[in-house]
């Protein structure tokens, strides 16, 4: 600033814009943070709207809450005793999707090693684009699968009565959550610094050594959200298992029996129920409780990520 | 150890020892071997489904695939005829949630990429952008019924389907853009600033002009994701079943309701008895078809970008 002013006649006057140029400014940066948090005001309003609906029935007398989580009896149309309880959709979604992922993790952790560090650039792009593809295929293509293809294939080697049931449903949802597990357990396995596979390669490690040894306990916690958001993935899943598990309401006893989950309940019975009565009520009130789910399977997950993050 | 010795005065059988595999460096590649087959194995059991469905499905569909199927209605009940309704109304679906979706996607990257600063506010937005591509399918339509249908009055018709499909792809759209925006580097940035231009010239004149490719890879995601869902669309806007002349091009309005290629599937194998499997399967190859056609397009964008990047 000790430099004389080349310009006097410019006095000491900044170089300005026209205002309505200052002002077009000011007003498109509202609109953009406007639509940055529109994230917020979009979760916020999914569950205002759906427990809107739904909380009236709270004060029914039909409908007790305690009855609504630990019951297995569900009747919402019975005319003499209506009975909204939905243990068994809940042991229906646990036991589908506990049998997705038990059957996707290994599968897909160890597609995910293979494509981090056992592969060469060509395969690995390969691989990638296939677990894209796979990723993509809408959710009614798979329960049209489950229900034509896979049915027929369990059928025929368990022997089982009907081939939509929980193995049918399992098989097709564990496919529908190993690209996901995988994409992002891949990105787990890439976060982990170089010079840590450099220093166990120079100790003399093979490659499978420096996975097991180095790479697993470095990675586990990325690993772990991809298992949870691939958990979230299999408790929303609704058309799929809509179209893969049975119609069946009871607690199943074994792999080949018929259920229906959370989700596939609601999706069957909102059509039929009447708007604003009771029953439409409670299934707005168990999409409350699958937001909560998935909610809190989301927020674990991602604190488990920024806990690496923070290392 | 004592043949080493033994060998010791013959320097080139000294040599074969001395780097010669022992018994414990044997053990350690042979499980190398077998740690890279296993995970060679679990990878490609990713890939052999793929296609082994891919074909599946299209041989199934064969006797039924014909332009006459794509342009003609479905007659009889839906048993006969074609899909001509279900893809206009995909595509009117698409395209509005699309226009409504992606400029607000967009944006909302912006912000986070290049307005919000690193706090808690920050961190809350991410957290609502991973929680609403979290949150299952059908919750999306418990609110889309609550909110659209019922309070905001829209009724069944495409502008509700429309703007609950919108809202459940939009962090396809937040996800994509931030990346593509992270991946200009900062010095570009820092070169604009420097000769005095404003936060939103430096985004309009550098930022966007070097991510628009990226951009525009995340919005063709968002339409191959926008054209498969169905439990959005099931019970705001999509019927079963609507008239529409053949080769049709505009038969719906914007308060109508409409057919869609995913749900058209849902009805055909579940609804509707006695429609013969190559229909069925046709209409899950064009369904898949279009998805996947739509995702190759990214993807062969994406790599063709990365491969003329300057920096």
């Amino acid at each position: 600033m000790n430099s004389p002013n080349r310009n006097p006649a410019a006095g000491n006057r900044r170089p300005s814009r026209p205002a309505w140029a200052v002002f077009g400014e000011r007003a498109l940066e509202w609109i953009i943070w406007c639509c940055g948090i529109s994230a917020i005001v979009f979760v916020l309003a999914i569950f205002y709207f759906v427990f809107k609906e739904a909380a009236p029935v709270l004060f029914s007398k039909n409908f007790s809450l305690v009855q609504f989580l630990f019951s297995p009896e569900w009747y919402p149309t019975s005319v003499s005793n209506v009975r909204y309880g939905i243990l068994a959709l809940i042991v229906g979604t646990a036991c589908v999707s506990g049998l997705a992922i038990v059957l996707a993790v290994p599968f897909s952790l160890g597609a995910a090693v293979y494509i981090s560090e056992f592969c060469g650039p060509k395969t690995k792009e390969t691989l990638k684009v296939v677990i894209e593809l796979l990723a993509a295929i809408p959710s009614v293509v798979w329960g049209f699968i489950g229900l034509t293809v896979t049915s027929k294939i369990v059928q025929q080697w368990t022997g089982a009565p009907v081939g939509v049931n929980i193995l049918n449903g399992g098989i097709i949802l564990a496919l529908m959550c190993v690209p996901i597990i995988t994409s992002i357990a891949e990105d787990a396995l890439k976060a982990v610094p170089e010079t840590y596979r450099e220093a166990a390669l120079a100790l003399g490690a093979t490659r499978w050594q420096m996975v097991h040894r180095v790479l697993l306990p470095a990675a586990k916690n990325g690993l772990l959200a991809a298992v949870l958001l691939g958990v979230g993935r299999a408790v929303g899943e609704t058309m799929a298992v809509l179209m893969a598990t049975g119609h069946a309401v009871n607690i199943p006893h074994s792999l080949l029996d018929s259920v229906r989950t959370l989700t596939a309940n609601i999706a069957a019975e909102l059509g039929e129920a009447p708007v604003h009565s009771e029953h439409y009520r409670v299934l707005f009130m168990t999409g409350v409780l699958l937001f909560i789910i998935t909610f809190v399977v989301n927020l674990t997950a991602d604190l488990v990520i920024r806990g690496i993050r923070k290392k | 150890m004592k043949p080493a010795i033994q060998s010791a005065n013959d320097p080139v059988s000294a040599a074969a020892s001395r780097f010669s595999a022992t018994p414990f460096v044997r053990r350690k590649l042979r499980f190398e071997s077998i740690a890279r087959w296993l995970f060679f194995l679990m990878a490609a059991a990713m890939i052999v489904p793929l296609l082994w469905l891919l074909g599946h499905l299209v041989m199934g569909a064969a006797p039924s695939l014909s332009l006459n199927f794509l342009l003609d209605p479905p007659i009889k009940g839906m048993k006969e005829g074609g899909i001509w309704p279900a893809l206009v109304g995909t595509i009117y679906l698409v395209v509005m949630a699309l226009a409504l979706s992606a400029p607000v996607g967009v944006l909302a990257a912006v912000y986070l990429n290049e307005y919000a600063r690193d706090n808690w506010f920050h961190r809350a937005i991410n957290m609502a952008v991973i929680n609403l591509a979290g949150v299952p399918s059908i919750v999306h339509a418990l609110f889309g019924l609550g909110a659209f249908v019922y309070a905001a009055q829209f009724g069944y018709s495409i502008l509700s389907a429309a703007l609950t499909l919108a809202i459940m792809t939009m962090p396809v759209v937040i996800t994509s853009t931030r990346e593509a925006l992270a991946a200009v580097p900062r010095s570009f940035r820092e070169a604009c600033w420097n000769v005095g231009a404003t936060r939103w010239q430096t985004i309009k004149a550098v930022v966007l002009p070097n991510s628009i490719s990226g951009i525009l890879t995340g919005i063709i995601l968002e339409v191959s994701r926008t054209a498969g869902e169905t439990a959005p669309i099931m019970f705001t806007g999509a019927v079963f079943f609507k008239a529409v002349e053949r080769g049709d091009l505009f038969p719906y309005q914007l308060t109508d309701q409409c057919m869609a290629l995913s749900l058209h599937l849902f009805a055909l194998s579940t609804q509707v008895p006695g429609v013969s499997e190559s229909t069925q399967y046709a209409t899950a190859v064009v369904l898949l078809g279009v998805v996947l056609l739509m995702n190759a397009t990214s993807i062969v964008l994406r790599i063709f970008l990365r491969s003329r990047m300057k920096w």
